[in-house]
């Protein structure tokens, strides 16, 4: 039998085990002796971030593009506490990270301690399962159990607390194939019955349209491809949510845009009108199903989730399947390809031609102007000019630019596009779009920021200088908290709140003083050059982009309408949100 | 699509049962939950029904595995049929959570709560509350000159309507265990 090892050297062969390259974290008191293990070894490479949050969000960043778990090492009390963000983004997100936290001795526990604080008790709702490690011996089979945990079923943030005697005692090591996980295996196959469902409303459809979302992300390249197999062979149109852009190539034939509360007209009526919905990995959110008795009344919807409590949470459904995307749509294309790809072809061309007339609304037209940068403009330009880009991740803040983002920018894989959604964090882009680089070198790694959302985690462009990682901060600098002052306008009588950024920063100079390039530019007619001068440049870049400071986001779906009660543009704002729909979020 | 045959509402295709979506109203069931018994399981459940808004009208807890360190939570909770299975999935994909069971959908099942019950006073009163006692079953186990402690075990109704009839005869206290409960048959 082998010797036994330190608490932290368990750790650090346990992730090691797990295959883990990179760890994101901050040191304190209470893990030094997992730090002097990082020291001691070359594997595992240590990203000393500028704040906790970051390194949460960081791993995040890593995750979403790798398929991988991202990982976070931090310290008890504070380090602890300042993770929760993080933990509550990637849980409403489904994102799969493995947060160590060190805690105070096990005999100190309860005594109030210094930086003694209760984690598990504080992180038990934002994880999806979390342990405090208190014999070292079980070690090793909680962090493995914790790394299964977090990528099965529907992927989530997991916490191992670790108390620092339990770092220093010895104990054996159980590597990563003995460990018991048995007791937690979600299904992954669907219901032959319900699939066959499926695949008989697919052939009988008139109107269909396939809704798909973050889930098809978490299931992996082969779930993206066999969904491209099914869009494809039948013909039928397919939006997304903000989570899933890119499991469908925004160039494809069938793409009509993603839907919800800002997403296009055509997709959003296309949703409406629709005689079945195929909801593949998406879970009704509320920023998609709008007025929830007026969401879609007339359609038969199919729900493919691995997760049985997003079945029938806000909506009803009438063919359930919990399962894995990818297995699923494995079995349904090859079920429906079985019974010869049969469609109502003629049907769905004139739903086809029914979406066009939608389309020829042109929802995203917005108003140029030639003085100022428009917002719109600006990402559009991005677009153009990195959409050729061999391997470019977005990244995004909070706000009105997020949305820009993703109207304008098109995804033509997963993986490539890195955005808080579910939880909405301002402060998420910087350091996610730094464990994106981190985990692609060579990768492009723009991070569509606002003013406002990026302020609140800007200390990590330290980060992103001592480990040389290109990262460009675009930033749509409105000098507004855009969204929140979009609202105001819409529903609190223009009354604008505290919804500016008054004494920002100077973002050039700011950049200089990270030892960044600082680049500004203000007028629509030198924004290629700019652009362009961020792309040549070989490190990481704030560009301060001064765009229109009260242009509004459209379309949009106010709260507590249906969606085809959707606003286009500015002409009938005001007053449009009712007392009902103001409560809303 | 009426060649198909599915209705709004209810799947004949459906793995699980789908109930009308505009029910509304409220319904009593009783969940027994295995658990694995480890540190911090019982704060989890309570947390998801804090957290999430729903109903606990009681809620009981106790190692029944010592070896297999097993538990079982029987919760009693009221809400709409979709927030009822919304329940269900919650805990289904809790960790720790190994087997949900409905009792009160799964067939017949015998719910039992244990109150122990301090009745003081003297006279005919204390007379009268020995004579009710007698009629519900309860036990005395502990008595004094001027007070007894009752032991009733039985339905929540009926440990109700005991505490009831002893409130004008002296009830001074009442413990209860909650509701435990465990379907028939095999
Ligand atoms: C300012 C702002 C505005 C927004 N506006 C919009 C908008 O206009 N439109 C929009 O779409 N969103 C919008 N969002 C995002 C929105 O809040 C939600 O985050 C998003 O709609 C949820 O996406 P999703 O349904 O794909 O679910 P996700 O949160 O990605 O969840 C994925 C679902 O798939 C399931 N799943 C996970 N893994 C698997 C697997 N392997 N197999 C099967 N199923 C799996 C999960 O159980 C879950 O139910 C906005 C957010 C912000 C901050
Ligand atoms: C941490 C956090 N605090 C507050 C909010 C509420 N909020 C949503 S969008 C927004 C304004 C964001 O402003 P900015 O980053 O400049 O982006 P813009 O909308 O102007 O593009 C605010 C305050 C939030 N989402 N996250």
């Amino acid at each position: 039998m082998a010797r036994p090892m330190t608490g932290a050297q368990i750790v650090i062969k346990a992730l090691q085990d797990q295959g883990v390259d990179t760890i994101f974290g901050y040191p304190g008191g209470a893990v030094l002796p997992i730090y002097d293990e990082i020291f001691q070894q070359s594997d595992i490479r240590h990203v000393l971030v500028r704040h906790e949050q970051g390194a949460a969000h960081a791993a995040e960043g890593y995750a979403r593009s790798t398929g991988k778990p991202g990982v976070v090492l931090v310290t008890s009390g504070p380090g602890a506490t300042n993770a929760v963000t993080g933990l509550t983004d990637a849980l409403m997100d489904s994102v799969p990270i493995v947060v160590l936290t060190g805690q105070v001795p096990t005999f100190m526990i309860g005594n109030d301690a210094f930086q003694e604080a209760d984690t598990v008790g504080i992180t038990r709702p934002c994880t999806k399962h979390n342990w405090l490690v208190k014999d070292t011996a079980e070690l090793a089979e909680t962090i493995h159990q914790a790394f299964h945990v977090a990528m099965n079923g529907r992927p989530g943030p997991v916490l191992v607390d670790i108390p620092k005697d339990v770092q220093f005692a010895t104990a054996h090591y159980k590597p990563k194939a003995e460990a018991r996980t048995k007791h937690y295996q979600p299904k992954t196959k669907g219901d032959p019955d319900a699939i066959l469902a499926a695949v008989e409303a697919l052939e009988q459809a008139e109107k269909p349209v396939f809704y798909t979302g973050g889930g098809v992300v978490n299931s992996g390249p082969e779930a993206s491809a066999l969904l491209r197999r099914l869009v494809d062979g039948t013909g039928f149109p397919i939006t997304s949510t903000l989570m899933g852009l890119g499991c469908y190539p925004a160039s494809g034939r069938s793409w009509i845009g993603m839907l919800g509360m800002h997403g296009t007209y055509e997709a959003n009526w296309a949703m409406h009108d629709c005689d079945l919905m195929l909801c593949i990995g998406a879970r009704f959110d509320d920023r998609i199903t709008g007025r929830l008795d007026a969401f879609s009344p007339r359609s038969i919807k199919v729900h493919v989730d691995i997760d049985p409590s997003s079945i029938n949470k806000n909506v009803h459904v009438d063919v359930p399947i919990v399962g894995d995307v990818a297995a699923v749509l494995g079995e349904m294309v090859a079920l429906w390809e079985e019974r010869g790809r049969r469609t109502k072809s003629e049907a769905v061309a004139a739903w086809w031609n029914q979406i066009a007339t939608w389309k020829a609304k042109n929802c995203l037209a917005y108003r140029p102007s030639p003085r100022t940068i428009k917002p719109q403009l600006a990402v559009e330009r991005l677009e153009a000019l990195t959409k050729d880009h061999p391997d470019r991740y977005i990244t995004t803040e909070v706000g009105q630019h997020q949305m820009w983002a993703a109207q304008y920018m098109g995804f033509e894989d997963p993986n490539r596009w890195m955005t808080s959604g579910g939880l909405g964090t301002m402060g998420y882009g910087l350091p996610a779009s730094i464990g994106v680089q981190v985990a692609h070198p060579d990768g492009l790694v723009i991070n569509v920021a606002g003013e406002a959302s990026w302020l609140m985690n800007m200390q990590e462009m330290g980060t992103a200088i001592q480990y040389r990682l290109p990262v460009k901060q675009f930033i749509l600098n409105n000098e507004r908290l855009g969204m929140v002052r979009q609202w105001q306008e819409l529903l609190h009588g223009e009354r604008y709140s505290s919804s500016w950024s008054e004494a920002l920063p100077d973002f050039v100079k700011l950049a200089e003083a990270f030892g960044a390039k600082g680049i500004r530019c203000d007028d629509p007619a030198d924004l290629d050059e700019a652009i362009r001068e961020m792309l040549a440049y070989p490190g990481p870049v704030i560009f301060d982009c001064v765009v229109e400071k009260h242009e509004n986001c459209f379309p949009m779906i106010p709260s507590g309408k249906a969606h085809n009660e959707m606003l286009l543009s500015e002409d009938i704002m005001t007053g449009t949100i009712d007392e009902t729909g103001a409560v809303l979020v | 699509m009426n060649a198909l045959n599915i209705k709004r509402g209810a799947s004949s295709h459906s793995a699980y049962e789908l109930r009308n979506r505009y029910e509304e109203r409220l319904e009593r069931h009783v969940l027994a939950v295995i658990v694995d018994n480890e540190s911090g399981v019982l704060a989890r459940v309570i947390g998801l029904f804090s957290g999430r808004g729903y109903n606990i009208d009681s809620l009981t807890v106790a190692e029944i595995d010592r070896d297999g360190h097993r538990s079982r939570i029987t919760v009693v909770t009221t809400g709409t049929p979709a927030v009822i299975e919304q329940i269900k999935a919650q805990l289904d994909r809790m960790v720790p959570v190994h087997d949900v069971h409905d009792l009160t959908v799964e067939g017949p099942s015998v719910e039992r709560e244990l109150a122990l019950i301090k009745v003081a006073g003297t006279g005919e009163k204390r007379v009268e509350a020995l004579r009710t006692a007698d009629i519900f079953r309860a036990k005395v186990v502990d008595t004094t000159l001027e007070s007894f402690v009752f032991e009733i075990t039985g339905t929540s109704e009926k440990v109700d309507a005991f505490c009831d009839l002893m409130r004008p005869l002296g009830l001074t206290e009442v413990a209860r265990t909650g509701v435990a409960a465990i379907a028939r048959g095999n």
